[in-house]
């Protein structure tokens, strides 16, 4: 009864409408006739196009074989993978890229902000050059200036320099810093390091959830518990215990002269190096400013209320300051994760094998343009949607906290 | 005499309270002048003292001497080479341009500077500036070309360096405006169709690097457009640029919009204008100001990223830089020129930013 | 309402738009626009270079100039548009150039899926690998282990991993898109070795090595693959096809028959040999079979000389033997079906 009275009150309004109303339909409908046509021709263009040359069309080469290799890859990948998978390697080394990249400039990013609110003039006065400059600097120009200086021969040896009765001492014994990227020793692979990272998740996940409990408590009783000692021991604990209980592996692979370059231990690639260092410091520079103008816009009445109530200047920046600067610094702080994210897009310049490098071999491979640009394109729009989502959820939460 | 002990003794009170005021900053300080000592004479050597830089005496010189590259001092040098930046500079500047045309790009390149420059007075802005940058932009493109009034043609992928950075940032952001104003009202729109489209087309190109839209206007755009047609690098690179900049822009004004108070729009309502009217005599020129220094940000934004061409083939300020580069008697050297180049980005990118504070500033104190 | 579109599109993009080909009419475009867009490479000593005044030389930029002559009538309309290799065949596919004459190698996947249509061979070559020669590799199959720079999106990459897996061996690539930061790479260290066409492992040898130092690198024997270098048009205009691919084929039954671009004016006039007369449309015919002027391979040789004459012109320099490339009555492979 109620809808067919509201349905009935639709019609008698779609009848009543004004002038107004009336001209606002008949634009969009004009509108919307515009921007689909323009679509449909572009597109119509497109098959006419494509079907001329007698070009295929569609997603299935995604399952051929494709021939090519890649000089990085955290899964098992090979020339005689699919395209699909070689796509996926690309995926994971530009989600590496960027985590890392996130990690260490919000690191970064911190620590100079704080720096540059510093009573020192000199530190004050250098973080303020860090950030004036690195940010002026286009991030492309950065990458490739990092990729220029970690080849070039005039700051790194070979590996072949090391060789032989007058080579070069390897830093510490063990470390190669060289043009074709730096060596080192690392764990040896065995099945107890898996011990020890499920320990040390394990740890991590007990000690949000005991943050979790204390605060439940602290609402209701108003006693404190040590949280960050609890958790850091149980962060520092479990890993050990894991790496026990798997048979306490301690073999350490050290990189070993072989007829090209050093194998065994880890590799870090030049290419990985200029990517990181240069989307790193990039975003650092923003980052650092986002902080320091968060953190300046926290009321000083603040600050000095924790000083008369006698708390230390850590715990102050700790406790007050920062909890409410972090209200200011979410929304600009995840604008620039995404940027650095869309950013690491930029390594195909110096041809770290990125999600757009390997798009990009794919696509001249194939001849599948228009897939291939689409695959890139929505890979990026759902992981920026992602973290944006997941930002805002964030964001949200800690300002209901606050109130 | 007195005047210069106070001086001396408010000199020492300055350092210790700036540098010295707790024993953790006497550290710091003590640990940073260190670092300084150890580091800066070797920079300061590495730039100025063992760098390689060949003037010679040339009485036809207009400045009387001249440049004489040499990459054979360079390679014994302990220093930088800026002989790479002297040899390399009409390539680094003009791209592969023919050199008895250079001086098209440079009165392209100043007519475009000292425009940009006239416009950054606000008080300046109005129907007259649109009209002489309308005409101007065509005019340049057609010095640069040529073809016509007997200046030889010269096809646009010999264009490069400084013209190509230039025509991307100022043509490009200047295009993407109008559509930025277009696509913010249209996000705020009431009218659900106009209002979803502008969000997609917003959300979706802000959503993906600059570089996948680069590709799609490099390699698609040709298969968009109907047989026959054709569409030529540099314009494609444009076209992806300025909508790439429309969308941020369009954000950047939309907030704008928002911040509008809402009284500014009844009034209007209240005096019977029309939509329009009200749109463009009382909103946006408001909505615009308080802007300004957000899109600053922005268009500085938008000029560090017109590097993102060189990736597809085109060469650019950084691009002619690189292509100086592949020399093989100077490419040990590529460095100078990135540094070069990072300096003149440097020094744009930070009179933009100057300039949006002092506008900030400026407009800040209108307010009050 | 397409052709309202069209020419509010051609309007707006005027002061940059070059009116292209449609797929039927490449000749009659190239006829109305008194110029052959020719795609080159950005950048091949020996194959398409432009000098600092912005003039091409090279093998394929010459096949790009008799193209013209034998159309137009003139060596000199020709437009060349430096392609990337990740560019080249949009290029071609979107009408932006007429003809790419680009170093390109034949395969089945380039003929058939990517939409081209390959005219003819104008070089054989193989793939190879270049090494410092302070390494003291003598063959590639001691190459396992290596890193090596390579192009991306070009057949020398899947070649390269092929060959590897054939001989169980390893490699790490390093792929990098621009040419320049390529070399840049290779010869500051960054690589064990660098691959592509044999022919361009001689032109980076000699045109890219730092300054003196081209003799500290060497080309390794083994060629790996098989590298048939040839113009590509788009595929489904058959009489375009038909133009590039006897423009070549003139070229070298030129060489063959001694016709050269000092003696091809005399030898028109006045040889008797009926193989001749009708090549170079003293017996009139041929050109009309083409849709071209009589005068078709007597402009092309006129202009840029015979296939030989091209090739002594432009690849000696590097350091290559015609091999393979001899005339098939000199022992080598370059064979043109008879004129006639």
């Amino acid at each position: 009864m109620a809808n067919a009275i509201s349905s009935f009150k639709r019609t008698l309004r779609i009848i009543t409408m004004n002038g107004k109303e009336v001209k606002a339909v008949i634009f969009q409908a004009a509108f919307f006739f515009l921007v689909a046509g323009g679509a449909y021709f572009l597109y119509h263009n497109m098959q006419v196009n494509l079907e001329r040359q007698n070009i295929q069309t569609g997603f299935h080469y995604l399952s051929l074989e494709s021939g090519f290799a890649i000089g990085e890859s955290w899964i098992s990948y090979s020339p005689s993978s699919s395209y699909a998978r070689a796509i996926l390697v690309g995926f994971i080394n530009t989600s590496v890229v960027a985590v890392l990249g996130i990690t260490l400039a919000t690191l970064i990013g911190v620590f100079v902000g704080v720096a540059a609110l510093s009573s020192n003039w000199l530190v004050s006065k250098l973080t303020s050059v860090y950030i004036n400059f690195l940010r002026n600097l286009p991030v492309l120009l950065q990458i490739i200036l990092w990729y220029t200086i970690v080849t070039s021969p005039r700051f790194l040896p070979t590996v072949r320099d090391f060789n032989g009765e007058n080579g070069l001492e390897p830093f510490l014994g063990t470390i190669y810093m060289t043009r074709q990227g730096i060596f080192m020793p690392f764990f040896e692979a065995d099945i107890g390091w898996l011990g020890a990272a499920i320990g040390l998740a394990t740890g991590i996940f007990i000690s949000i959830w005991i943050r979790y409990l204390s605060r439940i408590r602290m609402d209701k009783t108003g006693q404190q518990l040590p949280v960050f000692w609890i958790g850091t021991s149980f962060i520092l604990v479990l890993p050990c215990i894991g790496w026990l209980l798997m048979g306490a592996p301690v073999g350490i692979d050290y990189p070993e002269m072989g007829r090209f370059r050093l194998s065994g231990g880890a590799t870090i690639t030049p290419e990985f190096i200029a990517v990181l260092f240069g989307l790193t410091i990039y975003a650092s520079a923003f980052i650092a400013d986002i902080v320091r103008s968060g953190i300046l816009s926290v009321p000083t009445g603040q600050v000095e209320a924790g000083r008369s109530l006698g708390l230390q200047e850590g715990v102050i920046m700790g406790r007050i300051v920062l909890p409410q600067a972090l209200r200011i610094i979410i929304p600009p702080l995840t604008s620039q994760y995404l940027n650095l994210t869309k950013n690491s897009s930029l390594a195909v310049a110096v041809g770290y094998p990125d999600l757009v490098s390997i798009s990009n071999t794919t696509l001249n491979q194939t001849g599948q343009a228009p897939e291939a640009i689409m695959i890139m394109m929505i890979v990026y729009l759902s992981t920026s949607l992602t973290t944006a989502f997941f930002m805002n959820w964030y964001d949200k939460k800690i300002q209901f906290v606050e109130r | 005499m007195s005047i210069h002990l106070s001086i001396l003794s408010t000199s020492r009170n300055w350092i210790r309270r700036k540098l010295f005021n707790t024993w953790a900053n006497s550290v710091i300080t003590a640990l940073i002048i260190m670092a300084l000592i150890y580091f800066f004479p070797k920079a300061y050597m590495w730039v100025v003292t063992d760098a390689i830089l060949t003037i010679q005496v040339d009485s036809e010189s207009w400045w009387g001497y001249s440049f004489v590259p040499d990459s054979n001092a360079c390679i014994k040098a302990n220093g930088a080479c800026w002989d790479f930046v002297a040899e390399k500079f009409r390539l680094i500047i003009f791209g592969l341009y023919p050199q008895d045309q250079h001086w098209r790009p440079l009165v392209m390149m100043i007519t475009l500077i000292s425009l940009i420059v006239y416009s950054l007075d606000t008080s300046r802005w109005g129907f007259r500036l649109g009209v002489t940058w309308v005409v101007a932009i065509p005019m340049m493109f057609f010095l640069m070309q040529g073809g016509v009034l007997g200046l030889t043609f010269v096809q646009t992928d010999s264009w490069g360096g400084g013209p190509i950075t230039l025509i991307l940032s100022a043509v490009g952001i200047v295009l993407s405006f109008p559509i930025a104003v277009m696509l913010a009202f249209g996000r705020q729109s009431d009218m659900l169709v106009v209002k979803t489209i502008c969000i997609f087309f917003i959300e979706i190109i802000r959503g993906v690097p600059l570089i996948t839209i680069l590709f799609m206007a490099s390699l698609m755009i040709p298969l968009f457009l109907p047989e026959g047609i054709n569409i030529n690098k540099l314009l494609r690179a444009l076209i992806g640029f300025t909508l790439f900049s429309a969308a941020y822009v369009a954000e950047v004004i939309r907030g704008g919009l928002q911040a509008v108070p809402k009284g500014q729009y009844e009034a209007a309502d209240s005096l019977g204008l029309s939509y329009w009217q009200k749109t463009i005599f009382i909103i946006l020129p408001q909505a615009l100001k308080l802007v300004i220094p957000p899109i600053m940000n922005t268009f500085i934004g938008l000029f560090k990223d017109t590097t993102l061409i060189i990736i597809i083939s085109m060469y650019d300020f950084l691009g002619t830089v690189r292509l100086g580069a592949s020399d093989p008697a100077w490419r040990p050297y590529y460095i100078e020129g990135l540094l070069f180049a990072a300096i003149v980005y440097f020094v744009v990118c930070y009179a933009m930013a100057a300039y949006s504070l002092h506008l900030e500033a400026k407009l800040d104190t209108e307010r009050r | 309402m397409k052709s309202k579109w069209t020419t509010a599109i051609a309007a707006a993009a005027i002061v940059f738009s070059s009116y292209s080909a449609s797929a039927a009419k490449t000749v009659e475009a190239i006829k109305s626009r008194g110029e052959l867009i020719c795609g080159v490479s950005t950048g091949l000593g020996g194959f398409s270079l432009p000098d600092s005044r912005g003039k091409w030389t090279g093998l394929d930029v010459d096949i790009c100039k008799a193209l013209a002559a034998a159309i137009l009538g003139s060596s000199y309309k020709v437009k060349y548009i430096p392609l990337s290799t990740q560019q080249r065949f949009t290029a071609l596919q979107s009408g932006e150039v007429d003809v790419l004459s680009r170093n390109t190698s034949w395969s089945l996947t380039r003929d058939t899926a990517l939409g081209l249509n390959f005219t003819a061979v104008t070089y054989y070559d193989g793939q190879g690998f270049m090494v410092p020669k302070a390494l003291e590799v003598k063959s590639a199959k001691e190459l396992d282990g290596a890193t090596v720079c390579i192009q991306p999106g070009t057949t020398s990459e899947l070649n390269l991993a092929d060959y590897f897996r054939a001989n169980s061996m390893t490699f790490t690539p390093v792929v990098i898109e621009s040419l320049q930061e390529l070399n840049a790479a290779f010869f500051a260290g960054r690589c064990d070795a660098y691959t592509t066409d044999a022919s361009g492992l001689a032109s980076t040898r000699l045109n890219d090595a730092p300054k003196g130092k081209s003799d500290d690198y060497i080309i390794l024997p083994e060629i790996i693959s098989k590298e048939p270098l040839g113009p590509v048009v788009r595929h489904g205009d058959d009489q375009f096809l038909d133009i590039v691919k006897w423009v070549i084929f003139g070229l070298v039954e030129a060489e063959e028959f001694g016709i050269t671009s000092s003696n091809v004016r005399e030898m028109a006039s006045s040889s008797k040999n009926p193989n001749i007369k009708r090549l170079l449309g003293t017996n009139p015919g041929m050109g009309r079979n083409l849709g071209l002027d009589e005068a078709w391979i007597v402009n092309a040789i006129l202009a840029v000389g015979n296939y030989g004459e091209i090739w002594e012109r432009n690849i000696p320099p590097l350091g290559l033997s015609r091999g393979l490339n001899k005339l098939w009555s000199n022992g080598g492979i370059m064979y043109s079906p008879p004129v006639r």
